[in-house]
Formats: structure tokens, sequence, C-alpha cells
């Protein structure tokens, strides 16, 4: 075990080396030590960040209450339908929904941000469908058993064991808008494709790279971020019960 | 009307264009199932490597693609490859490994333990039981880990046409630098339902490979 541990840290060491002597050469580290781009650089982050928590706090609110909607007593039967559809929604490729949504709303950051939108919250409408609907009809059986209203069932039983499925349509959703938002640029909406379309447009190397690292960042730490909200909103019987 | 118009004027580029999309797609959907099917019933075999695999390949998907493309290109442009199709089927291989390893690594765990054990019981060996019990059994869970990862790759193959790899998204690229709606149409509805189109043959065939005892 100390063996294989060892190696393995030898060989980050080594990956992280060769890393830095590649940034070094294609000018990274030159490129983000000069003050003019590092402003230009943070300004895009800004603008991308603005394009993912927009489009993603309609997606979440949407998503949510649709998930909801669907799996009460009433609309339940459609559920097999619901999910269908929103399958079928989810093939379209990301790049097809922005170039659709800029041929009948033009460009800049607002058509972005509607398309973000409704790719994201295709994945977490299903997965707070799938979610709820996935709680043991026991469990409902007894909350109703000691007097629970549909309302309370909701909120304290349905909602807490569906937490985890819902999470990972939130984080997926979350992965591909920021992956998605990169390619706004495309459509005007700025962000950090910006630089990675220039970048490759030119062939510098330095661009492209300053603007592929964040995105990457970016979308590695929101997906941690959303496994440790998880940690700290899901109750623990519940989580130890995975 | 526009649309139509368009398609009539360029259709042999159109399917020209479909043609090598689709290529694009099914070649790297093979060479990943030569990589991650293996893989994915090695790590049934050794689960201190499954965590290892999974994690690594949940990483890669986490990679945006125009950054993975990104990433690619100064290492690529080293033996002259940075653009082209070259760049484009090595992210579609990689993004495709994660669903078709951690398919096949849930199939053939979820393959009743029941069943293996009376193939054992008839004397099967190691390996006939994986080809006769396990993997036809969980032939129907690995293909619909195929499904996601060609649905997924035919969207990601749209963006490569940024990196010169051809394909539908040539006329979604071209189409948003000229603003020539139609062309862009053309080339969001022709991926998009390449996607769906494609996404509802293969769930047709997960059906057909199901063995009949399993099917309810």
């Amino acid at each position: 075990m100390s063996t294989t541990t060892k190696g393995y840290r030898f060989f980050l060491l080594a990956l992280f080396f060769i890393m830095g002597i590649g940034a070094e050469r294609v000018g990274l580290i030159e490129y983000y030590s000069d003050p003019w781009e590092q402003e230009y650089v943070l300004f895009l982050v800004r603008q991308h960040l603005h394009l993912v928590l927009i489009s993603m706090g309609m997606a979440i609110v949407t998503g949510l209450a649709a998930g909801i909607f669907v799996s009460r007593k009433k609309f339940k039967k459609y559920a097999g339908i619901v999910m269908y559809v929103i399958g079928l929604g989810q093939t379209i490729p990301s790049l097809a929904v922005l170039a659709i949504v800029m041929s009948f709303l033009g460009i800049g950051s607002k058509p972005a941000i509607f398309a973000l939108f409704i790719y994201s919250t295709l994945p977490i409408a299903r997965n707070t469908l799938a979610g709820i609907l996935s709680v043991s009809p026991a469990i409902i059986d007894a909350a109703k058993g000691i007097g629970m209203t549909p309302r309370k069932i909701l909120f304290q039983i349905e909602l807490p064991n569906a937490m985890n499925v819902i999470l990972t349509g939130i984080r997926v959703a979350l992965v591909i808008n920021i992956g998605t938002a990169a390619l706004g640029y495309l459509i005007g909406a700025g962000g950090l494709g910006d630089l990675i379309f220039t970048g490759i447009n030119l062939m510098q190397t330095d661009k492209l790279l300053a603007g592929a690292l964040p995105v990457i960042l970016l979308a590695l730490i929101g997906d941690y971020l959303i496994e440790l909200i998880g940690v700290i909103i899901i109750p623990k019987g519940i989580r130890l019960a995975d | 009307m526009d649309l139509l118009t368009f398609l009539d004027q360029n259709l042999s580029r159109t399917f020209f264009l479909l043609w090598e999309h689709v290529w694009l797609v099914a070649l790297s959907l093979v060479i990943a199932m030569c990589i991650g099917v293996p893989l994915g019933v090695l790590i049934t075999k050794k689960k201190e490597l499954a965590q290892k695999v999974l994690g690594g390949a949940n990483i890669i998907m986490t990679v945006p693609s125009i950054a993975l493309f990104g990433l690619m290109l100064p290492v690529l442009a080293l033996v002259g490859h940075g653009l082209g199709k070259v760049p484009a089927v090595i992210a579609l291989v990689l993004y495709s490994l994660l669903p078709i390893i951690r398919n096949t690594y849930i199939a053939i765990k979820n393959v009743d333990p029941a069943l293996v054990d009376a193939g054992k019981g008839m004397g099967m060996t190691k390996w006939q039981l994986l080809r006769e019990v396990e993997i036809p059994l969980a032939v129907p869970v690995i293909l619909a880990g195929l499904k996601t990862a060609a649905v997924m790759n035919i969207g990601i193959a749209a963006i490569a046409a940024y990196v010169g790899a051809g394909g539908l998204g040539v006329f979604i690229q071209q189409g948003i630098a000229r603003s020539h709606e139609a062309m862009i149409l053309t080339g969001a509805l022709g991926v998009s339902l390449l996607a769906v189109f494609v996404d509802l043959g293969m769930s047709s065939l997960e059906r057909l490979l199901t063995p009949k005892g399993l099917k309810i």
C-alpha cells in the first residue's frame, strides 16, 4: 500500500513539474503575470459567472417547481410522458440550443442566459421528479398515518429523501452550464470563451490556455461545491442509508 | 421556407457534413468501446481499482469540451495535429469512457449472484462465466451506456467544428459568423435530429438485444 501511494505521489509531482514547464514554455505564466491581462481575465471570469449564476438560479427554481408540480397526485399519471420529453430535450446538443436561441432572440448575453436557463432546467426537473417518485410509499404512508398534511409531507418527507437525486441533477446542470457558457462567446455573451476561441483562431496558445484553465477550474469547483452542499443539507439518517 | 431553399441548394454538402459527423462519432464510439468495456469488466474484479478509474473518468467528464480542445491543442500541436479530426476523436473517446465504463461496471455488478453461483455449480470456468452468464445479462445496460455516450458525442462533435474537425457543426460555425439564419438552423436542427434519432434507434436496439428471460 505504502509503495503504491509513494509511486502515486511521485507521479503527481512529476506531472505538476511537467505541467509547470509546459505552462512556462507556452507563455502562460507570462500571460497571467501581466497586470493588464490579469484584469481582463478577471473581467471575463466575472462575466462568465454572471451568465452561470443567473441562469442557474432561474433553472433551479423552475426545475424544482416543475418537478414538484408533476409529482403531485393529480399529475402523477403524466410523469412518464414528462420524463420522456425531458429526456428527448436533453439529447439536443448545447451548441444547437445556443444557435437556435440566437436565431430567434438575436445576440448578446440575454439570449445566452435564456439558452443556458432552458438547458439547465431539464436535468434539474428530471431529477427532482425522479427523486420524489422514488421515495418509498411506505414512508409517505407512515407520514400520513401520523397526521401530516400534504404540504408537510412534501417538505419534511419527500424533498429531504429526494435531495440526493435532486442535488445530482443540479450538479450535472451546473457543470454543463459552465461548459456551455464558454460557448456563449459565440453568440456575443462574452465569458471565458472569448479567450479560448480567440486563442484557437489566432493559434495563440497562451491566450487559449489562459481561458481554458479557469473554465475547467470553475467546473471542478462547482462540482465540488454542490457535493459539499449535499453533505451539509442532507440529514444524517438518510445519508447513511445510502 | 428559407431553410428549405438553403437545404435544396446545399443538399450534397449537407449530406457530406452529416456523413462526416456520423463518421466522427461512430469511430470514437468504437474506440471507446474497445477500451471501456474491457476496463469496466476488469474493475469489477479489482475493487481498489474501480474507485480510481471511475473517479478519473468522472473528472474528465467535468472538464468542459471546448476547454478540453483548448488543453489538447498545444500538446497535439507538437506532433502536428493540433487542429482537425485527431483532437476531436481523442476528446470524443475520452468523454465516452465514463458512461461506458460505469455502465459496464454497474451491469456486471448487478448480475444476480445466484445466477453466477448456478454457473459455478455447473462447473463453468471464470472465463465461461463472464462470456456466457455475466456479459449477456449485462448487454442492455452496457448498450444504455453506449447510447448516452453516442448522444453526448453528437453534441461535442458539433463543437469540434471550431477546431476544424468538420461535421454539421461547420454549418453552425459558419452560419453564426455570417449571421446566415438558414445555415445556422440547418446545422442546429440537423445535429438535434441526429441526436434524437440515434437516441431512439439505440433504445430500440437495447430492447431488441435484451435476453428473452430478462424481459418482463
